[in-house]
């Protein structure tokens, strides 16, 4: 079971209506990946490349123009509770508690029943003391982690996460890195992550899909090996993340043009 | 610093109404009007009208149209309202209906109302409706349409069938919008039934104010039925933002 790919996307394109009439912005090209299950894959990218579309499109919420989006041998027809999508912008009801927010999902189960997991859930993420708080009282990093236990405590095969904290600080992020690293460890879950942040992909990853800028293709994929927790001052993890620094076709080192730049006798006068 | 703040809350707002209440006195000696009431005899006019009963008979006669119309207007508007923000085709097809019925004054509506409904209670209390359905169809078309696209698509996530998402998402979503239509449209209705009762009835705050000025000139009672109108008022409103303090609505607004 271990090695069957759970998410299959075969040559998939994606093309939007553009402003005028007629005109067609092709946003995906021929994507073509698999992940296996319990894998934990980030798409990193440019901004705007189209990464947030592919996931949307895995997730069930848009459809490609066209190409095949296989999950669990069927092909997607639209969301499903048994993928649960984390958003960037944060999804959670501001009506709602959080413990409201996190039982959202188990409507079904008995009442004891979903105490139990929301308690669970709730210890996981750490917001002991926070049951009976509404969001408008948290911080955007207890925010984000109602949402990554709302999302969980629905018991998904899969979770998507479309930038989940791109809007923390970054002391707060490196912190929900860790944790999502020990609670994917802990629950076995297949988690798709988009982020624009290549750190994050390789503090975070099994593989990681690197995108070219729109109409986006996927440049390579690089496998992560190293060992968790992971050093982030070893060679191995500095040398993954120059690799995919230079995919991207970027440079390091602040000043030195970038190797697309163009050259200084093309560039706008100052 | 609280505790000061507390004492300007209601010390600033006192002293802008001795203010007037002087300067309304000055101007009505000065001016050596017979027929202008001063403060004082406005005060009289109103104990009075307690003495007689007369008061709290027209203050409930009014009340209950704006309670009945109002009410009427709030089980239509806001079904409606959410029909037509959620599905597209029924806005398209309803909303120039609303924009081009909406700016009819519902005073212009009176003659209509008394010929349909004669001099009852009904003709006021249609009045209300119709002046209190608008604001509270269209902030509800608005909370729908303005609804985050997030929460429906998280619900949509969560596999919620339509009447879980309704319940359970759209109607939360909107409710602050809602009550802040709400909230407009009882002050419309309070502004309408005084309106209203000076033509179409025989009771009420407005029949008061009419019948003081046409039999006897008694001004003192004009402007007392006036301050009772803007009192009420105050207390309806001060009532209806008591919504906005909900756990579930709270988030709707900012900074409060």
């Amino acid at each position: 079971m271990q090695a069957n790919p759970t998410v299959q996307v075969r040559d998939l394109w994606m093309s939007f209506p553009g402003k005028r009439s007629g005109e067609q912005v092709h946003v995906l090209e021929r994507i073509n990946f698999e992940v296996r299950q319990g894998e934990f894959v980030c798409i990193v990218g440019p901004s705007g490349c189209g990464k947030s579309t592919l996931l949307n499109i895995i997730g069930g919420f848009l459809r490609g123009s066209r190409g095949d989006v296989m999950v669990e041998g069927q092909p997607v027809a639209g969301p499903d509770p048994r993928r649960i999508f984390v958003f960037q912008e944060n999804g959670v009801f501001p009506w709602l508690t959080v413990t409201e927010n996190i039982g959202f999902g188990l409507l079904k189960k008995s009442e004891p029943e979903r105490a139990k997991i929301v308690a669970h859930y709730i210890e996981m993420v750490g917001l002991n003391g926070f049951e009976r708080a509404y969001p408008r009282e948290l911080s955007g990093g207890m925010k984000q982690r109602v949402e990554i236990a709302r999302a969980l405590a629905a018991n998904p095969d899969i979770i998507y996460m479309d930038e989940p904290f791109g809007a923390l600080d970054f002391i707060t992020r490196l912190k929900m890195r860790a944790d999502l690293v020990r609670i994917w460890q802990s629950e076995k879950k297949t988690i798709l992550f988009v982020t624009h942040d290549i750190e994050e992909a390789v503090q975070l990853s099994d593989r990681v899909l690197v995108m070219s800028k729109r109409p986006a293709t996927i440049q390579t994929i690089v496998s992560i090996d190293l060992p968790r927790p992971r050093d982030l001052d070893s060679a191995g993890y500095l040398e993954t993340r120059d690799r995919i620094f230079s995919a991207m076709g970027m440079s390091l080192r602040i000043g030195e043009n970038e190797k697309e730049a163009l050259p200084i006798s093309a560039q706008q006068p100052v | 610093m609280t505790g000061k703040l507390a004492w300007t809350k209601i010390a600033l707002p006192l002293g802008v109404a001795a203010l007037l209440l002087l300067a309304w006195d000055a101007a009505v000696r000065v001016s050596g009007s017979d027929i202008f009431p001063r403060p004082h005899e406005v005060l009289r006019g109103i104990i009075q009208l307690i003495e007689q009963g007369l008061l709290l008979k027209y203050v409930v006669a009014s009340l209950f149209r704006v309670t009945w119309g109002f009410t009427l207007a709030v089980l239509i508007g806001v079904p409606f309202g959410l029909f037509l923000g959620w599905y597209g085709w029924a806005f398209q097809a309803f909303n120039p209906m609303i924009q081009m019925l909406r700016p009819i004054s519902p005073i212009a509506w009176i003659p209509v109302a008394i010929l349909w409904f004669k001099v009852t209670d009904k003709a006021p209390i249609f009045l209300i409706f119709l002046a209190s359905v608008f604001p509270i169809a269209v902030s509800a078309i608005a909370a729908v349409q303005n609804m985050q696209p997030v929460y429906l698509r998280a619900a949509r996530n969560f596999g919620l069938t339509q009447l879980q998402l309704f319940r359970r998402v759209i109607l939360p979503a909107t409710l602050p919008q809602i009550i802040t239509g709400i909230r407009i449209a009882l002050g419309v209705a309070w502004l309408v039934v005084v309106a209203a009762e000076m033509i179409a009835v025989n009771s009420g705050l407005g029949y008061l104010i009419i019948d003081a000025r046409n039999a006897g000139k008694r001004y003192d009672l004009v402007v007392a039925g006036m301050v009772m109108i803007g009192l009420i008022g105050l207390v309806l409103d001060l009532l209806v933002r008591q919504l906005e303090k909900f756990d579930e609505v709270r988030w709707g607004y900012a900074n409060r």
